[in-house]
């Protein structure tokens, strides 16, 4: 009987690496997503694979709107298209009862086509062309301005219509926070909102009955969102007071922030994230504070991240194992940046789909790309890998099946876990065919 | 042969007296240490590893081969010295 192998390993001893890291062993293994084990997910869909499972999905969003409808009574949860649109993860959010939060002449279509009426969207964005702002203006969606230039195509729709047109003001502000987005919308310290709201009210075309105020992404700080809802409150009020408009939402945008592991924030994400209960009580005093009692805009909120980049996993495999010249062992993998985007802003949870016996090492995990920025992860600490293990990747369930890329090979499927236990495809890899479909040779060429 | 000078104990730790760093190994770390130091090249450790453990002789010699490459970056080894 031969004895069960280990790969063979010496490890330099470093004061407190070996305790460390061996604490953190027994995380590292994740046999199963949802129950379905991922080996057979791997062999049925192949690799890489993106994975999301309905179950969270769903939990995430009713934790969350139950969170804040206990801090204020009218909240409406807008799905932000760009965080995940794939027509399954939308339905499910639109099911459960988010209107859609869009920002391109793309994201508008896909919604509508996706069944979602013009009232139930929030148009959004720094460029809004006019045939489709023509449309959301007929179509009644919640459109919140971006520019001075926006509102004189709107003043101009409105000319042909015949009807005054409802928008809303994207505001920026100072809310404490770094960066600042101060490139979208209107600032309010520097008096700019107020100026372009008499000009708005001079046109005598627009009426303002909503104000916007999406900070960023990723926001540690709860307060952040105190200041940007107080701030809100009291521009409204001078709004309605002064031009005679009823702002009917303060919508706050996006920006809370997942359990992930944001590059150069050297607590885990258990502790540097704060719980999200803290920003629906900061939201939720400061609005009812400055509100009068009776009288409750809607909150809007777009949470994107934070709904449903948890619910989502990547099974990649090993396909080739190198040793650095620094002696560090890397890992080529068959995914790499062109599917994890945000890669460059965050260390993801690396777990094994399978114990391996030995001492976790540093090590390197590259994709497949030949490009040198192609890093998923520069220092892992897994035990030695052989070609063909397949690790699991998290969370990168937000903004990673929008902003992929196909650069030299194919996007991979997409599964979705349902309630039920079901595996099914919400998309499907891409072909050859798919990618030169669009293509043209010239006749000359031929 | 620095090898030699290495003390190596029984549950794989392992000091060196030279530079004073020491070092921890697994089981089949250990084989491979003992086995250079009884003067066997990678082929034949890696023949003797497949015989003790579940694993093949061509798996088993790319990991020697790896992990002499490791032990001489740490300057515990110097490559092609058991051919002397
Ligand atoms: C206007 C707007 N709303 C919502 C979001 C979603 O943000 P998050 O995913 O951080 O919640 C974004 C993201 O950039 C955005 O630009």
């Amino acid at each position: 009987m031969r004895k069960p192998y280990q790969k063979p390993t010496i490890l330099k001893l470093q004061v407190g690496f070996m305790r460390d890291k061996k604490s953190g062993l027994s995380r590292m293994v994740r046999r199963e997503i949802d129950g379905v084990p991922v080996r057979e997910l791997a062999e049925r869909f192949g690799s890489p694979l993106f994975v999301f499972s309905e179950r969270r999905l769903r939990e995430q969003f009713r934790y969350l709107k139950r969170l804040f409808e206990g801090h204020y009574p009218r909240v409406e949860f807008s799905w932000s298209y760009k965080t995940n649109y794939l027509d399954a993860i939308c339905r499910i959010f639109h099911q459960e009862g988010a209107t859609a939060e869009v920002v391109s002449d793309f994201e508008y279509e896909k919604a509508r086509r996706l069944g979602i009426p013009g009232d139930e969207i929030v148009f959004n964005g720094p460029y809004k062309p006019k045939e489709t702002l023509r449309r959301a203006v007929l179509e009644g969606a919640r459109i919140n301005v971006d520019s001075m230039d926006e509102i004189l195509d709107l003043e101009e729709i409105a000319r042909e219509t015949g009807e005054k047109v409802r928008i809303g003001l994207r505001v920026n502000m100072d809310t404490g926070i770094y960066p600042r987005w101060d490139r979208f919308g209107f600032n309010l310290e520097s008096g700019e909102v107020l100026n372009v709201a008499r000009r708005i009210a001079a046109g005598g075309r627009l009426e303002v009955v909503g104000l916007h105020c999406h900070q960023g992404t990723f926001i540690l700080e709860p307060e952040a969102y105190g200041r940007a809802a107080e701030k809100l409150v009291q521009l409204a009020r001078k709004l309605e007071e002064e031009f005679g408009w009823t702002i009917e939402y303060l919508d706050l945008g996006g920006g809370f922030p997942s359990r992930n592991r944001l590059k150069g924030l050297y607590l885990p994400p258990e502790v540097a994230v704060p719980p999200l209960s803290e920003y629906a009580e900061r939201i939720g005093r400061a609005l009812l504070s400055g509100l009068p009692a009776g009288d409750y805009p809607l909150l809007i909120l777009e949470t994107g991240r934070a709904l449903v980049d948890e619910a989502g996993f990547l099974i990649t495999t090993v396909r080739t194992v190198k040793r650095l010249p620094d002696g560090r062992r890397a890992y080529v993998l068959d995914a790499g940046v062109n599917l994890l985007f945000t890669a460059f802003w965050y260390h993801f949870r690396v777990e094994i789909e399978k114990e391996i016996p030995g001492p976790p090492e540093p090590c390197v995990l590259y994709g497949p790309l030949c490009m040198n920025i192609d890093v998923v992860e520069e220092t892992a600490y897994l035990p030695p890998l052989s070609r063909g293990t397949r690790l699991i990747l998290s969370p990168v369930g937000a903004y990673n099946v929008t902003q992929w890329m196909q650069f030299i090979t194919y996007r991979p499927r997409v599964v979705l876990v349902t309630e039920a236990g079901k595996v099914e495809v919400i998309r499907e890899a891409e072909t050859l065919e798919d990618i030169v479909r669009r293509e043209n040779l010239p006749e000359h060429l031929r | 042969m620095k090898l030699n000078r290495l003390a190596i104990s029984e549950e794989g730790f392992i000091f060196d007296p030279e530079t004073g760093n020491s070092y921890t190994v697994n089981e089949t770390g250990l084989l491979i240490l003992k086995k250079l130091r009884e003067g066997l090249g990678p082929e034949e450790i890696a023949e003797a590893m497949s015989e003790e453990y579940e694993v093949s002789p061509e798996e088993a010699l790319r990991d020697v081969q790896d992990f002499l490459e490791t032990i001489a970056r740490f300057g515990l080894w110097e490559e092609k010295a058991w051919l002397k």
